[in-house]
């Protein structure tokens, strides 16, 4: 058979294995079956293309193909996960290799953690512990990734030089800067592991948003992971309890070091093995609650309305509406990481942007009574971080409600809207260094 | 001639399971074989032939095994067991009974004026 053929019937593989619903070894089948079908055409004297186009056309249009298929097997659309080979796969070695080393990082970063319980002191322990834990993380993504040297080497060298600074800045005991450097350093470290998720392609749009999709995934599967392990620890200690054990030193000593690194590993593993749940989740969970979000965003308006004078909480209440602004983007970043971009603007596109109309809102009012106070009586480190962060969210809320505004009108394609996000993520990572490396000199460790 | 596509998913079950009572086979052998035996005149879309075929492995009335075919592809094979040959014994009285119905009132039109679409129906009876 001559090449030409054998392209097409690889395209042809390649466009049926798209239908979730037709499992490899079928579509082997369908292959058998399409080269026979060939086979006897040419053999009355059609050439290689009539032939193809023939027995592709009696195979049937493979929409309606695959929902027969969908409906003998509705347990395909539950995707199936295939993390080691079974009978039906051919391809065995790879998948016992990556699950060998996913079990490896995993159970480092659970010994790394152990370490840091017994080696460092408490508080140090805190400001490390995602230093221990998202190197595995790392390492088993650049692993599946294969990264070069150049891209370890800019990932590995900023890394050290914020693990650095953490240790050696002479933070106050129990001081703001030391807290708030702790927080913000996850945010740089998580933003360099982007780096390596993408393979070094840290410019691709696709690529960030391909990560933020991981992040969410992750978040989801960390999540059921907890869940389950919850239940299992939970009904062990009962019944360790009743034999008159105590489960509590061993679980805070073992079993959580090793069981909460090692579940963010082996989800980042679940992730890359099934990379659907998003899918399943994300459209389910974002019309659940964003129109629940906008619900409490207009009870809160109404409520810092009402208030009158909000000086006597403004830390607080700075932090509570960054918190807000994050699970807004979130639930905005969620949708849209999952969103079909060639989808014609619909009802959740508009309710996304009450969302982020109300949530502007809000903002709007506290931001304007927090900054007269703060101009009024001075600042701290946390207010100003608080505040900093408050800017950003609100620059990208607003542009983002500006983009989807555009979309929902029809003046502009989904893309810009995707596009910005991805543009502007990376200004959280450059924030969080800058909190982290510049905040604290200058306002003297405090 | 076109026929209906609810007649053609009545019968192919039956066809293919008395196929495969005939000895195992494959997709596209039966394919074939449904051509013939119809004379190129019942036109299966040969896509749907393996949803059924998986359906009626999961039903137990035949049995897959994946084999190689004589220049060197993967091939399933299909072939009918016990309780697809009972089946078929059941779908072969059912069919009968339909047939013969319909014979009858084909024979009871014959005396009628024979209308197009009635020949049409006979030739598939």
């Amino acid at each position: 058979m001559d090449a030409g053929l054998e392209a097409q019937i690889d395209q042809w593989r390649g466009y049926v294995r798209r239908h979730r619903a037709i499992a490899a070894s079928d579509v082997d089948e369908m292959e058998d079956h399409l080269r026979g079908q060939v086979d006897d055409l040419r053999a009355t004297g059609l050439d290689d293309d009539e032939a193809f186009l023939v027995a592709v056309r009696r195979m049937g249009a493979l929409d309606a193909v695959s929902r027969e298929f969908a409906r003998e097997h509705s347990e395909r659309l539950w995707k199936q996960l295939v993390l080691v080979p079974g009978a039906d796969d051919a391809g065995d070695g790879p998948r016992w290799r990556e699950l060998a080393v996913v079990l490896g990082f995993a159970v480092g970063a659970g010994v790394a953690v152990r370490l840091g319980l017994t080696l460092l002191p408490e508080d140090v322990l805190a400001r490390f512990v995602t230093f221990l834990v998202l190197p595995f993380l790392g390492g088993y993504l650049g692993w599946k990734r294969r990264i070069g040297v150049r891209t370890v080497l800019a990932v590995v060298a900023p890394a050290v030089v914020l693990a650095l600074v953490l240790a050696l800045y002479p933070f106050a005991a129990g001081g703001s800067t030391e807290v708030i450097a702790a927080l913000h350093a996850p945010v740089v470290l998580w933003g360099l592991l982007g780096v390596v998720y993408v393979g070094g392609r840290w410019r691709s749009h696709p690529g960030r948003m391909d990560f933020v999709r991981f992040t969410g995934e992750l978040a989801v599967y960390v999540a059921l992971l907890a869940l389950g392990g919850g239940v299992l620890v939970g009904l062990t200690a009962a019944t360790v309890s009743l034999a008159g054990g105590d489960l509590e030193t061993v679980m805070g000593e073992w079993i959580m070091p090793f069981a909460v690194p090692g579940a963010v590993v082996v989800a980042a593993w679940l992730v890359e093995a099934k990379q659907a749940v998003v899918e399943n989740i994300a459209p389910v969970l974002t019309r659940v609650f964003t129109p629940l979000t906008i619900v409490m965003l207009v009870g809160l308006a109404v409520v810092l309305l009402g208030a009158g004078d909000l000086a006597d909480v403004e830390r607080e209440l700075l932090i509570l509406l960054d918190a807000i602004l994050v699970l807004v983007l979130c639930l905005l970043l969620y949708s849209i990481s999952a969103r079909d971009p060639l989808a014609p603007p619909g009802v959740s596109d508009r309710l996304q942007l009450v969302l982020v109309g109300v949530a502007l809102v809000v903002d709007a009012v506290a931001l304007t009574a927090m900054a007269s106070r703060i101009a009024e009586f001075g600042a701290s480190p946390n207010k100003v971080v608080a505040l900093g962060l408050n800017l950003l969210l609100l620059v990208h809320l607003v542009r983002a409600g500006w983009l989807g505004l555009g979309f929902v009108r029809g003046r502009r394609p989904f893309d810009d809207a995707s596009r910005w996000q991805t543009t502007y993520l990376p200004v959280y990572a450059v924030w969080a260094a800058g909190v982290v490396l510049v905040l604290p000199p200058v306002v003297g460790f405090v | 001639m076109h026929i209906d596509k609810d007649l053609v998913a009545a019968s192919a079950t039956p066809l293919v399971l008395g196929i495969l009572a005939d000895g195992e086979s494959y997709g596209y052998a039966i394919v074939k074989r449904v051509h013939e035996l119809s004379g190129g005149r019942m036109q299966w879309t040969d896509g749907m032939l393996y949803p059924l075929l998986h359906r009626l492995e999961r039903l137990g009335l035949v049995e897959a095994t994946w084999g190689v075919s004589d220049v060197g592809r993967r091939r399933k094979h299909y072939a009918i067991t016990p309780a697809g040959r009972a089946a078929l014994v059941e779908r072969q009285e059912q069919w009968a009974v339909v047939a013969d119905a319909l014979r009858q009132v084909w024979d009871a039109t014959v005396a009628a004026p024979v209308r197009p679409s009635a020949r049409t129906a006979q030739g598939l009876a």
